[in-house]
């Protein structure tokens, strides 16, 4: 066992973790919390993206005993403080983005994360760096357009394809 | 103009609420307390003999609790098919026993052969690692027409050999249409494979168990689009549980796309396993098991003719199908080239006969099920590939073709049983030949032509039978359970609505439907969002059930806020109107957190709801437990026994479980 610290949308949480621990186990299993699923176990399907000291992670695939003294935000920590969507969650409901939501809260974090590095994508952009996000459901077209959206772009035009 | 408000209206998934803030519960979301796993060994030859299972070493390797084989389960049912087909010369079809874990053989790759129960998954997983196998491997049947030669291997050795049955539809049309075959003055002929795929939703499988001992009920939340269908034939055929002990729960559910429809081994083995080991037993499928082990679709191999006059009128169709079973008959599986198939062969064309065969075949593969439109998209897809081919070898138009032969006059009769209602195919070809700009395609051709690139057009009809009512007829056809809908809706006292229907939702937004019709649903009603199949609803179907509570904010009955937020610890909503109303809704919270407790963190539980009402009236006696809000007893008659449901009248005192129960 080793004890690793983090903070985990803005908790400190100090936990023992078996060094096999994934960080998607220690969230759902340690923590409860729920909103980070596990759909591949092989790191691509995306439904398990968290942000790790800012960047999107695929936490399938990291071992929580590496991250002692990291900063995570889960899909849990992604709503506004008042407990309201933000910005990219409204867009997902507005559009349509979603239907029986298992990949939603990794493309969510996804978006998250392509939106502050790439505050204005194209569409063609946010299609590529939707590449490690599998959706069943949507087709993603309306996925792409949330997120286009949420960037504050007119997505009029995609509506019409 | 388009609605603002009510049915019709366009508005926002309620659900999506939950689901983009990490707050939907899915089955894997759910843990027990004192909760064991489960661990399936299984096959990693696609046929084998299986000579010895050798536990011993695994039983004492940490955490393991117990170690099931295919000997646990040698007095239980085995997973039974749920629609029997009857053969052209009037058989039922071959049906093998599926058992929950196997015994004696092996038929395809992911075939369960142990369960290892352990403290954690990992202690499950390696103590599998440490289960020694004697196997002998046979030869493998995978190809269905090698498989139906007289020397192939048999899957099943009990079997007359490969074939589940030989299925002709409709068979008093055979000769017709061979004799309109032998006058045609042209016939194109077309063989093609309809792939065999796996239809992988996003959420793997999952199953846990739970079995509470001072009632003798079983509780199974599974990953399900239909929790009743699972309830029954799991109930009923493999673990012989009465319907009023054995809830099964299906709640938030991350995609289906058919393969969540039908009953799988996990699932018996988990709730079978719950009750031997007096813990819950939870299973999460890998991706990999997945693979192995959820129903493959398709996977049917097919020779399709057309026979026209001379002057391009269809004159008859005549088909003949292998259809790939898998190594078992899984839940709905014979009834997928048969019936969602057949029936749809007559297409957009006034062909006035059609001979649809259809040979299922057994294979030392997973076996294949109803998946995304089942029988009716591999249907189409051979007749209108058919189409096609035949308008390029008489030279015309693939349009024009099929303009000729369109069903224009309605109600239309086809010779596959189907009366089609109306229709207007030219109007719609019309409008998909203008969408897609097909004038313009051969300037299209051409350009990419001159880009080096290939370009190609295909134009495709599609009438489409979703689902298949009424249950009686189908019932005829051979099914053997659900394929029925029923709901309902309940006013409470207080003014909120509870609507459960048996469909279930696992991504459609059944929530935001039904709450359309509640009026201001956009700012006081909430979906309630469990799925479950109950003791005293007989909502057996299609779909499974959904459970929807629309609140209307208190504005009728007593104004004394919504008892479903209370009875769900959602929130207070409105001022208690004192006496009665507080007394009980003090109970209904303290026994709210029993429900919650027992289930696990399932905040909505029914089960929940049920014992706030039940133990509100027998703690008050004739206090507040009388109180007419609560009075509403409830008989159901569900497999002959009357079961109590819902609140009414003292029963600690005066024996009601008793008297209830005489019925038997």
């Amino acid at each position: 066992m080793t004890q690793v610290t983090m903070t985990v949308n803005g908790k400190t949480v100090t936990r023992d973790v078996e060094g096999r621990t994934l960080l998607a186990e220690f969230l759902r299993e340690g923590l409860r919390l729920t909103g980070t699923h596990i759909g591949c176990d092989t790191s691509q399907c995306g439904a398990c993206v968290v942000h790790v000291n800012g960047n999107a992670i695929k936490s399938c695939t990291a071992l929580a005993a590496d991250l002692d003294g990291a900063s995570v935000t889960t899909i849990e920590g992604m709503a506004n403080p008042d407990g309201s969507l933000s910005v990219i969650q409204q867009a997902f409901q507005d559009h349509h983005g979603l239907q029986c939501g298992f990949c939603t809260p990794g493309m969510v974090m996804s978006a998250a994360a392509l939106l502050k590095e790439n505050p204005k994508p194209t569409e063609a952009e946010v299609r590529a760096y939707l590449e490690g996000n599998i959706c069943r459901c949507t087709g993603y077209h309306n996925i792409v357009k949330a997120i286009l959206a949420a960037s504050g772009q007119d997505v009029g035009a995609i509506a019409a394809e | 103009m388009p609605k603002d408000h009510g049915i019709g209206a366009s508005s926002k998934r309620r659900e999506d609420i939950r689901f983009l803030t990490g707050q939907g519960r899915y089955t894997d979301d759910i843990n027990l307390h004192g909760q064991a796993y489960v661990h399936f060994l299984r096959s990693d030859v696609a046929h084998g003999r299986l000579h010895k299972v050798d536990t011993s070493a695994a039983e004492g390797m940490p955490g393991v609790i117990r170690i099931f084989t295919g000997k646990d389960f040698e007095g239980v049912g085995g997973l039974p098919c749920g629609w029997q087909v009857t053969d052209r010369h009037g058989n039922p079809m071959q049906e093998p026993p599926h058992p929950v874990l196997a015994q004696g053989k092996v038929r395809h790759v992911g075939d369960p052969i142990a369960a290892v129960v352990a403290e954690t998954a990992a202690e499950a997983r390696n103590a599998a690692e440490a289960i020694v196998l004697d196997i002998e491997e046979l030869p493998a049947v995978v190809d269905m027409k090698k498989a139906l030669r007289p020397d192939a291997p048999k899957v099943h050795d009990e079997l007359t050999g490969n074939l589940c049955y030989d299925w002709g539809f409709v068979e008093e049309n055979k000769a017709a249409v061979d004799e309109a075959f032998a006058k045609a003055a042209h016939v194109t002929t077309l063989e093609l494979v309809n792939n065999r795929l796996a239809p992988n939703p996003m959420e793997p499988r999952v199953a846990v168990g739970d079995y509470n001992t001072g009632t003798d009920e079983s509780t199974l939340y599974t990953t399900s689009q239909n929790p009743h269908v699972i309830r029954l034939l799991m109930g009923a055929f493999v673990l012989g549980i009465p319907e009023h002990k054995l809830r099964v729960v299906a709640p938030d559910v991350g995609g289906g796309f058919g393969t969540k429809i039908f009953h799988y081994a996990e699932e018996a083995f988990c709730t079978f396993a719950a009750k031997q080991i007096r813990r819950p037993v939870k299973w999460t499928s890998s991706r990999s098991e997945a693979f192995i082990t959820d129903a493959h679709g398709r996977d049917h191999v097919t020779k399709i003719e057309l026979a026209l006059d001379a002057q391009n009128n269809f004159t008859a169709i005549r088909t003949e199908t292998y259809a790939n079973m898998g190594a078992y008959l899984s839940t709905f599986a014979p009834s997928v080239p048969t019936w969602l198939h057949g029936t749809l062969m007559a297409g957009n064309y006034r062909t006035p006969l059609i001979y649809v065969n259809v040979k299922a075949v057994f294979t030392n593969t997973v076996p294949v099920d109803a998946y995304r439109g089942a029988g009716r998209p591999e249907a189409t897809f051979q007749l209108e590939r058919l189409v096609d081919k035949a308008a390029r070898e008489l030279g015309v138009d693939p349009v024009a073709l099929r303009r000729q032969n369109f069903i224009t006059q309605f109600p239309y009769a086809t010779p596959v049983a189907v009366e089609y209602d109306t229709g207007d195919y030219n109007a719609t070809m019309d409008k998909l030949l203008e969408m897609i700009d097909r004038d313009g395609f051969e300037a299209r051709a051409a350009k990419s032509k001159a880009d080096g690139k290939l370009r190609g057009l295909g134009i495709n009809c599609y009438i489409e039978a979703c689902g298949i009512a009424p249950s009686a007829l189908v019932g005829q056809l051979g099914a053997r359970a659900g394929l029925y809908e029923s709901a309902t809706v309940r006013v409470n006292a207080t003014g909120g609505i509870v609507v459960m229907t048996g469909s279930h939702s696992h991504g459609q937004g059944h929530e935001t439907v039904l709450c359309a019709g509640g009026g201001r649903h956009d700012r006081r009603a909430r979906g309630a969002g469990g799925n479950r199949a109950w003791r005293h609803r007989q909502h057996a179907d299609g779909h499974g059930h959904l459970w929807l509570a629309l609140h209307r904010g208190g504005r009728l009955g007593h104004g004394a806020g919504d008892r479903e937020d209370h009875q769900q610890g959602q929130e207070d909503r409105g001022p208690s109107d004192g006496g009665l109303g507080r007394r009980y809704r003090a109970e209904g919270r303290q026994v709210h957190r029993r429900g919650h407790r027992q289930v696990g963190g399932l905040g909505r539980c029914h089960a929940g709801r049920l014992r706030a009402a039940q133990l509100s009236a027998d703690r008050a006696g004739t206090g507040a437990g009388r109180d007419g809000l609560l009075r509403s007893q409830q008989l159901h008659l569900s497999r002959r026994r009357l079961c109590l449901r819902g609140g009414g009248g003292p029963r600690d005192r005066q024996g009601h479980d008793l008297l209830f129960c005489r019925g038997r």
